[in-house]
């Protein structure tokens, strides 16, 4: 029975009548139906009709109205106004009183949006351009404040070994460096096929297939391999790095540490940081060593050289510079990231919304940094002759 | 019981996992009533409400709102049921790279089809409305304090003059002032607007300045439903510690002495 009642209450909600309005000689208007918002468009290019000028005196009679939202009400307020600023005198009437209290309402709050303030294109993008600048050199001089107070709480920490927090570290160790593992790996050995493969066929138009060899190897000790692992690491650590201690500082709990006499330099910056530093080099040794499988593997498959002729000419070809060079950058990488994951944390606003803008930001930031600091490295090498 | 009800909820069992937040909950909301739903935390004020608005499927029951079953509903039926009420969440819940203005829009322009100037002028009377300056139209929700967000998504709520309006702790997180203020705003646009109101509450100055009934969940269901009086006569464990409180009697429910 409930069923019934609902049903019909429902049939009769739909049968609304829609919104009509009926332009009379000199000057009446009827509206009927239903004035709401889903009529309100063509309600809206109905009653671009009236002008001022049709009459001095216009009577809008409201008696058939059956339902007036704020949207109907808007317009009868909006045209009622423009006529009357072109001089006619409007009267309503036959209006039930509810309706009284929704024009009211609407007239109290109509409000025209104020106006844009005038700007100059061009002035507005020097502008625009000179506090990118300025906000791009504060944030330098930041970064490298905070970059000192690592360094300080780093050597603070050393010459106290008890609060160094060993525990967190290794956790943290597990995190950067043991559980990316198989990434790394899989994107340096698919690297080595491709140097392998594309590194024979140009080499086969000179005869020069077994100088593949010294290809794959110089190419990934020196670079590849560590340049690899650090991109892999700035996306997966950089990331999460900035997004814990972001979340941290949304959740008031950096302030919280502060409270309590806690340094959170000391307690989230330097685990991470040491970790990343230890695990750098070894991650960078995996990536070289999968990065030659790859290789010698695609050598073998297309240019017949067996992986005991391979490893001859690999000790011919490199010296264990080439090794070296690719392992000494990795801990200066990791520092990069750790403190450019760190720092874009404690960057974090209040909302929930900048802890994503400053993760992919640090992400950006600390490949863009990473390869820099590798251009640096190599006229370095060559500027040291080796 | 008279007047029609626009929201009927039989028999409903709701829970996460294995734990059980409903348990044979019956409520109904009558037209044109405010309805305070109260309860400690953690007794499914808000699941209720996310059930009734569809944003949880509960194990089972029946939630009618507006004579329609909202749990049988295909999706057009459901757009359209959807177009007649309006939701505040708690702190607002508006889309953060929109405007004000863009973002009381955003049910007209999924919902309608009107042209932008119109458009343009019913979010500033909806602005108005919620006693937000011009100004405020052009702002980002991060630009707004608390109570201003807080008018802002009530705005939007009332974009499409919704028939009921669903509102989930409206005065938490604002300072006494602005919490009574917006509680008059409610009161007042209700005489204009003549909508329904569902409204989750913790507040009982909002609960005795603007509601005609409350709902008081407890034990997985609504263990007492009616005015402030029947509160204050009712014996239940929680309604007694809740309504003969000290924060009931600062907040002026009891005589002193009482």
């Amino acid at each position: 029975m409930a069923e019934e009642s609902t049903s019909t209450t429902t049939a009769h909600q739909t049968q609304r009548n829609p919104a009509w309005v009926k332009f009379n000689n000199g000057g009446m208007i009827e509206l009927g139906g239903c004035w709401t918002i889903s009529e309100a468009e063509r309600l809206d290019k109905e009653l671009m009709v009236i002008h001022d000028g049709a009459s001095t005196k216009f009577i809008f009679n409201l008696s058939g109205l059956e339902r007036l939202d704020t949207a109907g009400a808007w317009l009868i307020h909006r045209t009622r106004k423009s006529l009357e600023s072109g001089g006619a005198e409007v009267i309503l009437e036959g209006m039930k009183p509810e309706y009284g209290i929704l024009l009211d309402e609407v007239a109290a709050n109509d409000q025209s949006p104020p106006p844009l303030p005038h700007a100059n294109q061009l002035l507005e993008w020097v502008a625009h351009t000179g506090e990118m600048t300025l906000d791009a050199l504060a944030r330098a001089r930041d970064f490298l404040g905070f970059f000192g107070l690592v360094i300080l709480t780093l050597s603070r920490s050393v010459s106290h070994p008890a609060r160094l927090r060993i525990v967190p570290m290794i956790h943290h160790m597990e995190k950067v460096g043991l559980n990316a593992l198989p990434i790394v790996g899989l994107i340096s050995f698919l690297i080595g096929v491709v140097i392998a493969y594309q590194g024979a066929s140009q080499m086969k138009q000179f005869g020069a297939e077994v100088f593949v060899v010294n290809l794959i190897a110089v190419s990934i000790l020196r670079e590849i391999g560590i340049l690899l692992a650090a991109i892999v690491i700035a996306g997966r650590s950089a990331s999460a790095f900035t997004a814990q201690i972001g979340a941290m500082k949304v959740n008031e709990e950096i302030d919280a540490m502060r409270t309590l006499g806690l340094d959170p330099i000391e307690v989230l910056v330097l685990p991470r940081l040491l970790a990343l530093v230890l695990a750098m080099p070894l991650l960078a040794f995996f990536a070289d060593m999968i990065g030659l499988l790859g290789g010698g593997l695609m050598t073998w498959i297309v240019l017949d050289i067996r992986p005991d002729q391979f490893i001859e000419r690999l000790s011919d070809a490199v010296s264990l510079w080439s090794f070296w060079i690719g392992i000494i950058k990795a801990p200066f990488f990791a520092v990069i990231i750790a403190l450019v994951g760190c720092y874009e944390g404690f960057q974090v606003g209040g909302s929930a919304e900048s802890v994503g803008h400053m993760t992919s930001r640090s992400v950006v930031e600390s490949i863009f940094l990473v390869i820099v600091a590798d251009a640096i490295f190599s006229i370095f090498f060559q500027l040291a002759g080796v | 019981m008279t007047g029609d009800a626009v929201i009927k909820v039989e028999d409903l069992h709701t829970g996460f996992g294995d734990h059980l937040v409903h348990d044979g909950l019956n409520l109904e909301v009558r037209k044109g009533e405010v309805l305070g739903v109260v309860g400690g935390s953690g007794t499914g004020k808000s699941v209720l409400l996310h059930c009734i608005i569809g944003l949880k499927k509960p194990w089972s029951g029946c939630i009618e709102v507006l004579g329609q079953r909202v749990l049988d509903l295909e999706p057009p039926e459901r757009s359209a049921l959807e177009a007649r009420w309006g939701v505040l969440f708690q702190d607002g819940a508006l889309f953060s790279s929109l405007t004000v203005a863009q973002n009381i829009q955003v049910p007209l322009k999924e919902h309608l089809n009107l042209n932008q100037r119109l458009m343009d002028e019913i979010a500033m009377i909806k602005i108005g409305l919620v006693g937000l300056p011009p100004e405020a139209g052009r702002l980002y929700p991060a630009e707004l304090s608390g109570g201003m967000r807080k008018r802002a998504g009530l705005a939007r709520a009332l974009a499409l003059d919704p028939e009921i309006l669903f509102l989930d702790e409206p005065t938490s997180g604002l300072d006494p002032i602005g919490a009574a203020r917006f509680d008059a705003l409610i009161g007042r646009l209700r005489k204009t607007l003549d909508f329904t109101v569902f409204m989750v509450t913790h507040d009982l100055d909002s609960l005795n300045a603007i509601c005609d009934r409350i709902a008081v969940l407890a034990d997985k269901r609504v263990v007492v439903i009616g005015d402030m009086q029947q509160m204050l006569n009712e014996r239940h464990p929680w309604v007694l510690e809740y309504f003969h409180g000290p924060r009931a009697r600062s907040a002026g429910l009891l005589k002193p002495g009482r």
